[in-house]
């Protein structure tokens, strides 16, 4: 292990030599963040090297609009929300699904579990609060699909399943002129397949490397960006093959499309992203949250001064933010960056304090 | 959240999978798989098969598992 960790940070250094200036690379990932924290892989990479954490954390780009939805409805005495465990302390414009109405709220681990709570629950209707990535997609997929088979009338979804690939894009074509190649996401990946980069590679010259989550992934992965680049290629590259592969998931990947259209959506701290977002096919609208209480998403303003969006485009380190370690910590978080564990700004909190004032 | 995690298909009926990760059993759907079997290392994500993996890759992913969990210090997560 000892000989692949130094062969990767030779490819490291003569990256950085090469370029002659910083190298920013964003994991896409939260996983990948809190993992690179944990395992302490910044502080053995060399100083040019520089990671940037990315909008990867579903809990971090879920529009405070959307909480404030998921809040309304969990008011009502006809409904339950079922949510993943992440979403309920994520601050909407006042308060969380924690704070408000939890009673109505009940966390599951899987999706399967909302239909279960249907169907305990014949008298109240079972709103599951879909947010997440390409990988936990197929189940909510699955499980429309099951409920459209079972004739569940008690059961709809709030659906805000984001696209990886579209979000990248906006990172790249923004303004935003920083990001020199990303390491994609493991298990995202899984579904879409590796081969789904080759567009952001070839477009923009980046070279596009999945790896897993694992220390010696991470490492091998950013040493197969820093080959790339000492060689002037941008290309997509999968070291995680046991795993991935260049088509993906394509049973999932057709369920998904059998389900979804892809529509506009919001993304906290970035905004509008144009074709980034899953909405339910017309064909299941019986069981969309939207058309079934008639909401429509506003982006919400946030009035909090929370400078995550910048974060996750990899624009400004969490320690640039004013109110982070003081006003804004895991205790009393002020943005989504803080909630969620695979936060940024959490996971800078909890490891990375120390790093900021050396 | 986007971390699935490595289990053994340790049940099977149609496509209702018990799942083995770490000495915890749980459900999972394989309806996402072609040809799982009894037996077959799957990584799973929000209570679905999506992927077989290996040995040791699986083994890689639960000490990971085993430390972030530590880091992550609640149990109410997708993730596990
Ligand atoms: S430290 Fe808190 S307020 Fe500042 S960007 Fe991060 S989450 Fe937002």
């Amino acid at each position: 292990m000892l000989e692949r960790i130094c062969k990767a940070n030779k490819l490291m250094d003569k990256a950085c030599q090469t370029l002659g200036r910083d190298i920013n690379v964003m994991e896409v990932c939260g996983t990948h963040t809190v993992s690179i924290f944990r395992s302490g892989i910044r502080s053995t990479l060399p100083k040019h090297l520089k990671l940037l954490s990315g909008p990867g954390c579903p809990v971090c780009v879920t529009d405070q609009g959307y909480i404030d939805l998921a809040i309304e409805l969990a008011q009502r005495d006809d409904c339950i929300l079922a949510t993943y465990g992440d979403m309920i302390r994520v601050p909407g414009s006042d308060g969380s699904l924690e704070t408000k109405n939890k009673n109505n709220v009940k966390v599951v681990l899987s999706a399967e579990d909302a239909i279960d709570l249907a169907k305990e629950n014949p008298g109240k209707t079972v709103v599951f609060i879909a947010v997440g990535f390409e990988t936990t997609t197929p189940a909510t997929a699955v499980v429309v699909k099951e409920a459209a088979q079972a004739g569940l009338e008690n059961f709809c979804v709030l659906c805000a399943h984001k696209l990886v690939l579209p979000a990248m894009e906006v990172l790249l074509s923004e303004k935003n002129d920083k990001i020199d190649a990303f390491l994609c996401p493991g298990h995202v990946s899984v579904i879409i397949g590796s081969k789904a980069y080759e567009p952001i590679a070839a477009k923009y010259r980046k070279p596009c490397v999945v790896a897993g989550f694992e220390p010696m992934q991470i490492i091998e992965g950013l040493a197969e960006i820093c080959r790339q680049i000492c060689e002037g290629q941008a290309e997509v590259n999968s070291i995680y093959d046991v795993a991935v592969t260049p088509q993906g998931n394509t049973i999932a990947q057709r369920i998904i499309s059998d389900c979804f259209e892809v529509t506009d959506g919001w993304w906290r701290g970035i905004g509008k992203i144009p074709q980034s977002t899953l909405k339910l096919k017309s064909q299941y609208s019986k069981f969309d949250a939207y058309e079934r209480f008639g909401l429509t998403e506003k982006p919400a303003e946030d009035k909090t001064g929370c400078r995550c969006g910048e974060v996750l485009c990899g624009l400004i380190e969490p320690f640039d933010c004013a109110m982070f370690g003081n006003k804004c910590t895991p205790q009393t978080p002020i943005g989504p960056c803080m909630v969620s564990s695979e936060g940024a700004c959490a996971a800078w909190y909890k490891y990375g304090r120390k790093r900021k004032t050396s | 959240m986007c971390l699935a995690i490595p289990a053994r298909i340790v049940e099977l009926e149609g496509d209702k999978a018990v799942v083995d990760a770490m000495g915890n059993r749980f459900k999972a759907k394989t309806t996402l798989l072609e040809n799982a079997k009894i037996g077959d290392l799957v990584l799973v994500h929000a209570g679905f098969a999506i992927s077989k993996v290996e040995e040791e890759d699986a083994r890689k992913t639960w000490n990971l598992i085993e430390e972030l969990d530590s880091f992550q210090e609640t149990d109410k997560k997708i993730s596990g």
